[in-house]
């Protein structure tokens, strides 16, 4: 299986400035590669910085220092030191991201929303609400809801829309951050035929979980992150 | 190999053709007497690109603006810009008359208060058609049909096309600023806290409604605010100033969900949470 993704020597702190610059070490050393069509998970207790990890890779997050080295159009290219305007060319076509909350725009509809990222890459709006809409009716979201705006659709309802819209793509590599938290047993178990399924097409995935069930119905290896702890690594 | 066909090679190798930058800002610098507006300010904006310029009041984003818009002479550095010829010129050292064809066609600026960038004493379909007669167009009918088309994408009735914009709310004026700004189909348009002095629900119809045109018309946009959440809608990249320097750039959601700068903290965690 061709490795999609390594992250070495990875480093990220917090600094306060608003606290006395009082610095909050966050994790040191991270390590790790991503293969395409496997699903890794992030393990570790809560606040070990499994969600900063998947932060940095998306580029949303800085790293102090290392380097995440990713295949992009054919090319390696590092996300930790790449030009703002390259890491929007990495989100658009390889890297794609479910986040834990859906952050909602007034007045764009949760069909567009989940569109989106198929529009910003040339697919026309019929296609891409067609695939929008086959993901609604997978993941059970009420077709009443479709053309709202999600701002006001309860939790698991903004999840699945946040889902639809992770999904859509065809990107290489996916990463999810608690992707089935809000969900019902149904839906979790949509989640993992979703997840096997990109699995199937040859998506390299890495993912935060910590519903068990889900854990070990997707998971092919678990990464340790306690063992990237600031804390370790400065002993 | 001819030009187009390398370019066809690299595009099927899946290798974007080498693209320059639309506009290219380097070292500039205002300075009212001792008092610096901006200093040593560079960074380059590419086709298609929003880049929002944040900052609390004063701290020279508008100064910014307004000198790289070549409204306002900078003290020294340089605004380079590529023309639609592809050729690049350097803005301050065009023949004034080139200048402001630049800035009535390829160029579009929206002001903070419409009063600004409008004129209140002739129709809204006046206020569109101006541009359009300064590109050229001398036909009237089709004057008036794109202007009552361009109303209609800022969501202004077709029956408004001949009153005056003094009748108009601000929320529609602004709009219809917006519509006289992007009919010659500029590729560059500076923004001014466009959204600032609107109620709520009025400003997140007009964010909906830049967003749509600008990924729409693929315009490469500047817009100064001091609202990050404007900014978070609408941009792709910022800057953060204070005391007229750049102190933090890159990534709009990189800045606001990490900053770095004691002051980028300072003003992100000053947001009210609704």
């Amino acid at each position: 299986m061709t490795t999609v993704l390594v992250a070495s020597e990875v480093k990220k702190t917090f600094i306060m400035h608003m606290r006395g610059g009082v610095e909050l070490p966050v994790v040191a050393n991270v390590s790790f590669s991503l293969k395409a069509g496997s699903c890794a998970v992030l393990g570790g207790p809560s606040g070990v910085g499994k969600s900063s990890i998947l932060k940095m890779l998306y580029g949303n997050y800085g790293t102090d220092s290392g380097q995440i080295l990713v295949q992009h159009h054919g090319r390696h290219v590092d996300v930790a030191s790449a030009s703002p305007r390259t890491v929007l060319e990495i989100r658009r076509d390889t890297i794609g991201y479910v986040s834990q909350f859906l952050r909602a725009v007034p007045r764009v509809s949760a069909l567009d929303v989940a569109a989106e990222p198929l529009l910003i890459r040339g697919v026309s709006q019929a296609i891409a609400h067609q695939r929008a809409r086959e993901l609604f009716a997978e993941l059970n979201l009420p077709e009443k809801l479709w053309s709202l705006p999600p701002a006001t659709f309860s939790g698991g309802e903004q999840q699945r829309v946040n889902i639809a819209r992770g999904f859509i793509t065809d990107h290489p590599i996916l990463l999810l951050d608690e992707p089935t938290a809000s969900l019902d047993a149904a839906n979790r178990a949509v989640v993992i035929e979703l997840i096997a399924r990109k699995k199937a097409e040859g998506t390299a995935l890495l993912g935060i979980f910590h519903d068990h069930d889900v854990r070990n119905a997707v998971a092919d290896h678990v990464i340790d992150v306690s063992a990237f702890a600031a804390g370790k690594a400065a002993a | 190999m001819s030009h187009s066909d390398t370019l066809e090679a690299l595009a099927a190798a899946g290798i974007a053709a080498p693209v320059k930058p639309l506009l290219s800002v380097e070292g500039l610098t205002r300075v009212y007497g001792k008092r610096i507006g901006c200093a040593d300010v560079s960074f380059d904006l590419w086709p298609g690109e929003v880049l929002a310029i944040v900052g609390e009041s004063g701290s020279g984003k508008t100064t910014l603006l307004n000198c790289i818009s070549s409204r306002l002479t900078p003290t020294c550095g340089t605004v380079h810009y590529r023309m639609r010829d592809g050729a690049t010129a350097d803005i301050y050292k065009m023949a004034e008359a080139e200048r402001r064809y630049l800035m009535r066609t390829d160029w579009g600026f929206v002001h903070q208060n419409p009063i600004d960038g409008l004129r209140m004493t002739v129709s809204a379909g006046a206020n569109v058609g101006e541009r359009l007669m300064a590109v050229g167009n001398r036909h009237y009918g089709n004057i008036r049909n794109t202007a009552i088309e361009w109303l209609s994408r800022v969501e202004i009735d077709e029956d408004r096309v001949d009153d005056q914009p003094r009748t108009f709310s601000g929320g529609m004026r602004q709009r219809l600023q917006i519509a006289r700004n992007l009919v010659t189909e500029p590729r560059l348009v500076f923004m001014d806290e466009p959204t600032g002095g609107l109620d709520v629900s009025v400003q997140a119809r007009l964010l909906d409604l830049l967003r749509g045109l600008v990924s729409d018309l693929g315009l490469a946009v500047i817009v100064v605010t001091h609202d990050l959440a404007v900014a978070r809608l609408l941009s792709d990249r910022m800057i953060v100033m204070k005391e007229g320097r750049v102190i933090e750039a890159g990534l709009t959601d990189r800045v606001l969900d990490d900053p770095r700068a004691p002051y980028t903290q300072l003003l992100v965690s000053s947001i009210l949470q609704v």
